[in-house]
């Protein structure tokens, strides 16, 4: 294979394991400094416990997201020179702006976050458990900024093949940033809200039946509840300003080849990129345009309007980016009949013992709570089949309009970055299957109602559930 | 900015500067806890967990001027970054690996289950020595000029030695501060099996850098500059002298002087580095592109300097007030 496709393949696969952790610990920070509040204003021991298991989880995707993230910044150079070569003087200030106002302040803070509960007083204590949260939102505010302006780059001019900026205000601000930010901000707070649902249940489900526990899953179901619908919202924002500004990513997500009106949103296809046409389709005629129009006979962009005179292709590869954006979509609905009906089973009230009062956690069935025990990393499926969505929908450009892709990529020779890539592919592949399992083996040991940090010999019981994960 | 004088070229410079110092930041305080997960094999696991606990809160800001270090390189001299970090593909990717597993080990070791804890301190000692030495490799490789030859791939693996067993030295200096008892007298003793490294690498690289380059000879060995630079040697080998008597007097009654080991070596390590960088100017890579050559636009680095002039204070305090919460013995680390 060929150095382009080998260091694609490499950075793919770096940038979809890093963001499975900021995606966790963007809204854990947030949704740890909730628990921290409630516990302070209303003294019950129940929010500490819930903060107390998931500053575990926290800590731990924390380290994970940071140690992924520095092999980012450094894949730059060793695989994408002319990145930075051409792009630099936009891409630079963007990447110094998020080391400096944000990786510091969280990996500082942190420190006491964790650690520093008997050491500091309460409110430094609480205060840096914001800052760690402020901080990690700071980081996704930069790195999407940056990730915007590659998609809707404004506010700069080229000179001798290099960009210059000429307005920051044009650069941070660009068209596709508030949409993106928001749509990411509200994926990592469902993700979170699927995360704590699930590890709760199972903690629910396997005798830890604490109020801790019953406080954390209520929240975290009524939150996803509560933003589904939102990001519903502000993912359709999202399309219709992809359509203005990237018409080619929202024709191939739509896997439409012929521009035309009265377009049907396809529910299953299969492109054929070599005869430049779907086959197998079934759709819902007149949606894609009732969808990205608001009007059943709205024009929708075609893949064959971005072929040039002499052939050179100017769009992604359709088949990926229809199929991630329908897992996407796929799972977003799943979510929102999952929160939504299990919110209505713990709201709807019955009668105990002649005691008439809201189901709650107790009022729902062994299945609901498996089922969601099986979605608890369901965040993680939309958040990447979305980011492969409009990572990919963008090529061949890198930065569009500005420059492609394999303008970047390193002169290395393939063996070498197929080495590479199999190593980082063998650690991460080790590192995820520890990561999963080693949160359902907290979750098992909290409900065994041992501490956390206590050094106790494990049971062989435990050992059989970690190994079953 | 007129009266600043022309900003192609004191932006660069400071930069140079930024970057400089973040290297050398990055290379003490990592410095000391790479060398402290070097020692791992050498103690009981009740001393691992010590050792761990005196780094706990530490580690992961240590590792964000790396961050920062390669960031700057990466923001104000995006050509550099590109040859130097094409050049050392390999021991880029050794050093991320070891990175990756250091970092999770942390982690891993006390949240897995207890029979798990051997191979996560194991995953911490190998990640810890695949950095130190990745890094001593590039050090090596980025004095011989980037040139991969059987001379400069020989030097540049020497180098790898000294510099990983130069961590593990900082890394005892530190645990005599941060530990007592039977602890703390075997640090005084990895320290003082360690400070061979610091000797041999720091004269390793003396001696080679100019006897390698003809510009770097002429920096330090003529006339009056041979004199004025002078101190630097002198200083070294008074520090080195004083380390080495030190030790030998270490652990002392009341714990006098447990924390001078460690200041020493961070002397030591400034002076090195204060060499180095001197050798090196106004080159980014070495012999080829200079600072000045490999600069971003001035416009990019005002903005970046702006942010730094207000940021770059706030960092340093809030670091300070990390270390002054957790000063004092390491004790068991705990959540709550």
């Amino acid at each position: 294979m060929e150095t382009l496709l080998l260091s694609r393949i490499q950075f793919a696969a770096n940038i979809s394991f890093h963001i499975l952790f900021p995606t966790i610990t963007i809204a854990l920070g947030w949704v740890l400094l909730f628990f921290k509040v409630r516990f302070q204003t209303s003294g019950d021991e129940k929010w500490m416990d819930a903060y107390r298991f998931w500053v575990k989880v926290f800590a731990l995707s924390f380290a994970m997201g940071v140690v992924s993230g520095i092999t980012m910044s450094f894949q730059f150079g060793t695989n994408w020179p002319g990145f930075m070569e051409i792009v630099g003087n936009i891409a630079g200030p963007l990447l110094a702006y998020e080391i400096m106002t944000a990786f510091f302040l969280e990996a500082v803070f942190l420190g006491i976050m964790l650690f520093g509960f008997s050491r500091v007083p309460g409110w430094l204590h609480t205060g840096a458990t914001f800052l760690v949260a402020f901080g990690t939102t700071m980081s996704a505010f930069w790195i999407i900024v940056l990730n915007s302006w590659m998609h809707t780059p404004q506010g700069f001019e080229m000179r001798d093949g290099v960009a210059h900026a000429t307005d920051w205000m044009e650069i941070i601000f660009n068209p596709s940033m508030p949409y993106r930010f928001f749509h990411m901000l509200l994926a990592s707070f469902l993700t979170v809200s699927f995360l704590i649902a699930g590890i709760s249940a199972f903690r629910w489900l396997i005798g830890g039946r604490t109020s801790g526990v019953r406080a954390a899953l209520k929240t975290s179901i009524y939150a996803a509840a509560l933003l589904i619908p939102v990001q519903i919202f502000v993912g359709d924002l999202h399309g219709l300003n992809t359509l203005e500004h990237q018409p080619a990513k929202v024709a191939a997500m739509e896997g439409n080849w012929e521009t035309d009106t009265n377009v049907p949103l396809l529910l299953f296809a299969i492109p054929d990129e070599e005869a430049r046409e779907n086959r197998m389709e079934v759709g819902i005629p007149n949606l894609a345009s009732i969808i990205l129009t608001h009007k059943a006979d709205g024009e929708v962009p075609g893949l064959n309007d971005f072929v040039t005179e002499d052939g050179e292709v100017l769009h992604p590869r359709v088949a990926p980016v229809f199929w991630s954006f329908r897992v996407m979509v796929g799972t977003g609905m799943l979510m929102l009949l999952m929160s939504w009906s299990v919110s209505i089973m713990m709201l709807r009230k019955r009668t105990v013992n002649g005691v008439r009062a809201r189901a709650g956690v107790e009022g729902l069935p062994k299945f609901v709570l498996y089922g969601l025990v099986a979605m608890s990393f369901s965040g993680w499926l939309a958040t990447l089949a979305g980011w492969y969505t409009t990572e990919i929908g963008r090529q061949p450009w890198l930065v569009q309009g500005v420059m492609t892709t394999e303008m970047a990529v390193a002169d290395v020779p393939p063996g070498m970055v197929l080495s590479t890539l199999i190593g980082y592919l063998a650690i991460y592949a080790v590192l995820l299957v520890a990561y999963i399992s080693v949160i359902f083996f907290l979750a098992k040991r909290t409900a065994d109602g041992k501490s956390i940090e206590a050094r106790v010999p494990q049971s062989e019981e435990a050992e059989a559930i970690v190994a079953a994960e | 900015m007129g009266m600043f004088g022309d900003p192609a070229v004191w932006l660069p410079f400071i930069f140079a500067t930024l970057m400089g110092l973040s290297i050398l930041i990055y290379v003490v305080l990592d410095g000391f806890d790479l060398g402290v997960g070097l020692l791992f094999p050498l103690a009981t696991p009740d001393e691992k967990d010590r050792m761990i606990a005196s780094i706990g809160p530490f580690w992961d800001a240590n590792e964000t001027w790396l961050v920062l270090a390669v960031g700057l390189l990466l923001v104000a001299f995006p050509i550099a970054h590109g040859t130097i970090l094409t050049a050392l593909y390999l021991p880029v990717a050794i050093m991320l690996t070891g990175l990756i597993l250091r970092g999770v080990a942390f982690e891993f070791r006390v949240k897995a289950p207890t029979s798990h804890k051997e191979r996560w301190n194991w995953a911490f000692f190998a990640g810890s020595a695949m950095t130190s030495v990745s890094q001593g490799f590039m050090l090596g490789m980025y004095i011989m000029g980037l040139q991969f030859t059987w001379a400069t791939i020989a030097f540049a693996l020497l180098t790898s030695v000294f510099l990983t067993v130069g961590y593990s030295f900082i890394g005892a200096t530190w645990l005599i501060g941060k530990t007592e008892h039977e602890l703390q007298k075997k640090s005084v003793e990895w320290a003082k099996g360690g400070i061979w490294g610091i000797i041999l690498g720091i004269a390793a690289i003396s001696l080679a850098s100019p006897l390698t380059s003809a510009r770097i000879w002429d920096k330090w060995l003529s006339w009056p500059e041979i004199f004025v630079l002078s101190p630097l040697p002198i200083i070294s080998v008074l520090l080195i002298g004083g380390l080495w008597y030190g030790l030998r007097r270490l652990p002392a009654e009341g714990d006098k002087g447990a924390w001078l080991p460690f200041s020493g070596t961070i002397a030591l390590f400034v002076l090195a580095f204060g060499g180095l960088a001197y050798s090196f100017y106004p080159y980014v890579v070495p012999e080829k592109i200079t600072i000045y050559e490999a600069a971003s636009a001035p416009e990019s680095l005002f903005i970046i300097l702006i942010g730094t002039c207000f940021v770059l204070p706030a960092i340093l305090l809030y670091t300070a007030l990390a270390y002054i919460v957790f000063r004092g013995k390491a004790t068991e680390l705990r959540y709550d």
